[in-house]
């Protein structure tokens, strides 16, 4: 009785020593994970940098005198100037360029171009997922090619045509243009998502009265809206960002988008490299909010709960 | 409230016959159940009902209308499905009002409907969520107020209940045949469980390979199968089956077994030599003073028990004779011991016999 006592009012002899043993490698554990867990640290704040330097890059140069952006060796303390964004937005004749009149090319190029991709291609998407027609999968497959068709290959046959058209130098040039490239993604896509969208509540709906259109407008159309949302941002950043075919079509300040816009700044002999990176801020910038605005409707998991998985 | 007419109705999916031209006549305020094995036709049945398949030939009318060529719209129907199908980015108010938003009915009517429905279903408490925040039940009931709040003429059930678990499908069972007793409108339900064909029928249709085998009430179809397939479906346990023999003009010969009177109800259209296939239920085969006591003494069986199923007011046996697992039912049941030898009594006059060729019953 009274050994019973003892050994429950001190912890003695084998017990102890196991419970050592068993503190000491938790220790151990615990170490290594923490140890592993700042290694993981230190390899994404790599990959990171490595991805957002070039950009950084951009932005800290679109702020810096000239003579500092070209010094060798390198200045390490920068310092502040809005010269590049003054003279961008002063008279031609200064090393100013029409900055407006290219934002608004390629907001109107890119805006339309995304609106009537997102028309036909979320059209195509829902026909591709819901019906069965004859071919349809070879139709799928010429989809994906024409994607794998280079856009500046096509660039020498497109501008004599265009040219015949009376549209190089236009708006509905370059918009032709994009959608026919964002097209097939788009449908693409789409047809993914609405793949995943079981089909019966649209029958339900028809049910209760909609017609066809009605079923798509007001129940798989707002459940398949994130999807809708990412193919258009896609199809806004593909026209956003498209320099090679642009630079072939557009001539002149009516038509030049900002990517265009950004050649404006190499002379022959010169690159206003400052003023360069001040129009590529302007251009990421749109680009950058009109992302983190769509993403809010990228809501995932939006199907669940209407039907049994 | 409406009569629904099914005339020779016919789907084919190419060269693959789904439907094989199907004659029915629903009354109005009838509660038909359409049950079978998988790939039996039912669903598809429904679903030409419903206006989503087309028909490949015949005709259906609903009310004095023939809806052929009617969308699903303007059928003046209603549907519950398998899955829910509820509108997922809708509360649960907006779910049950949409039909009634969609055929622009004033506010105040809407809200009335809904209400309504909802204080059938018990769904007041609910009206804000959104089906992803629904157990299983509680979507099935939401399913069935969005159909009640059409006031539908004909209510259309497709194997509601199986994605429940097997508490909540009772329990939802009785819901059913609750709203069909206060609503009364034409209810066609499709299952492949014939416990839920058993339980909500005012008449059953039992399907299979596209073909109606046998229409009738419930306690029709279980104590008169039309034939074989129809004896196993319908009833569970299903029908024991033993292959046998008419040796003479009162007896069969069961293969690798005993001899066994005929049944009174197949006397007369049996020839001898005839191979049939005899069956009987396993509440009809129970140990001496075990059972229900019947008319006739029946034929006295001593079966060894190979394995038993207590299920409380009864017990299931299993045992074997002429060479077939059969199984016998024993009421008041004490406990038994497997290796068992026992005394059994067949009841002949619940007894059937179904030709062997074409599986059809003979009965007189």
């Amino acid at each position: 009785m009274s050994q019973l006592g003892t050994s429950m009012r001190g912890k003695t002899g084998p017990v102890a020593a196991r419970e050592g043993t068993w503190a000491s490698r938790n220790r151990i554990a615990r170490m290594r994970r923490r140890g592993l867990a700042a290694l993981r640290f230190l390899l994404l704040f790599g990959a990171f940098a490595i991805i957002c330097i070039p950009g950084l890059w951009i932005v800290l140069n679109s702020f810096r005198p000239t003579v500092e952006i070209m010094a060798k060796p390198a200045i390490w303390w920068p310092s502040f100037t809005l010269d590049h964004y003054r003279s961008m937005f002063g008279g031609t004749g200064e090393g100013g360029v029409p900055v407006l009149d290219y934002f608004r090319n390629s907001l109107i190029v890119s805006v339309t171009s995304t609106v009537i991709a997102i028309a036909i291609g979320m059209s195509g998407g829902y026909a591709f997922a819901r019906y069965r027609f004859r071919f349809k999968s070879g139709y799928f497959v010429g989809l994906m090619l024409f994607r794998a068709v280079p856009g500046v290959a096509l660039s020498l046959p497109l501008f004599i045509i265009f040219a015949r058209l009376g549209v190089i130098d236009t708006h509905v040039g370059l918009i032709l243009v994009y959608v026919a490239m964002n097209v097939p993604f788009t449908i693409w896509l789409t047809d993914g998502f609405f793949r995943q969208i079981p089909k019966e509540p649209r029958e339900a709906a028809q049910i209760d009265g909609c017609t066809p259109w009605q079923a798509f407008w007001h129940v798989e159309f707002p459940v398949a809206r994130p999807g809708v949302a990412s193919a258009a941002i896609f199809a806004f950043l593909t026209s956003w960002n498209e320099f090679a075919l642009a630079s072939q079509l557009t001539r002149s300040t009516g038509s030049k988008t900002m990517p265009v816009g950004l050649l404006d700044f190499t002379a022959e002999f010169t690159i206003n490299w400052g003023g360069m990176c001040a129009l590529a801020v302007l251009m990421i910038a749109p680009a950058l909010i009109l992302t983190f605005i769509v993403q809010k409707h990228l809501i995932a998991g939006l199907t669940f709960g209407g039907v049994k998985g | 409230m409406a009569r629904v007419i099914l005339d020779n109705l016919v789907k084919r999916y190419g060269d693959t016959p789904a439907v094989n031209g199907i004659d029915l006549e629903i009354e109005d305020g009838e509660f038909v159940v359409l049950v079978g094995p998988s790939g039996c036709g039912k669903s598809t049945t429904l679903r030409m009902i419903a206006g989503l398949e087309e028909l490949s030939d015949g005709r259906i009318s609903i009310g004095d209308r023939v809806v052929n060529d009617l969308p699903p719209r303007e059928r003046n129907i209603s549907m519950v499905f398998q899955n829910y199908a509820l509108y997922p980015h809708m509360t649960v108010e907006e779910n049950l009002g949409f039909s009634l938003k969609i055929a622009k009915q004033p506010s105040a009517v809407i809200a009335a409907a809904v209400q309504e429905a909802a204080a059938i279903l018990g769904l007041e408490e609910l009206m804000e969520r959104r089906p992803r925040e629904l157990s299983g039940g509680q979507r099935q009931r939401v399913a069935m107020g969005r159909a009640i709040v059409r006031r539908p003429q004909v209510f259309l059930f497709d194997e509601p209940l199986s994605n429940l678990d097997a508490k909540l499908r009772t329990q939802m069972r009785v819901e059913i045949k609750r709203l069909h007793q206060q609503v009364g409108s034409t209810i066609i339900y499709v299952t492949h469980d014939q416990t839920e064909a058993m339980t909500l029928a005012d008449r059953i249709v039992l399907m299979r390979d596209g073909n109606i085998v046998q229409t009738g009430s419930p306690l029709d179809l279980f104590d008169a199968p039309a034939d074989r397939f129809a004896a196993t479906f319908i009833g569970s346990p299903p029908m024991n089956l033993i292959d046998g023999v008419v040796s003479k003009e009162w007896q069969i010969d069961l293969d690798q077994g005993p001899t066994i009177p005929l049944p009174p109800n197949s006397r007369g259209k049996v020839r001898v030599g005839q191979p049939v296939t005899f069956g009987f239920r396993a509440d009809s085969l129970t140990p001496i003073g075990h059972g229900i006591a019947s008319a006739d003494d029946g034929v006295a069986l001593e079966l060894v028990i190979s394995l038993t199923e207590p299920l409380g007011t009864e017990t299931l046996i299993y045992t074997d004779l002429a060479g077939v697992e059969i199984q016998a039912k024993m009421l008041n049941p004490r406990p038994l011991r497997v290796g068992e030898r026992m005394q059994f009594q067949l009841a002949l006059a619940c007894c059937h016999l179904f030709d062997r060729a074409t599986g059809e019953a003979l009965r007189g």
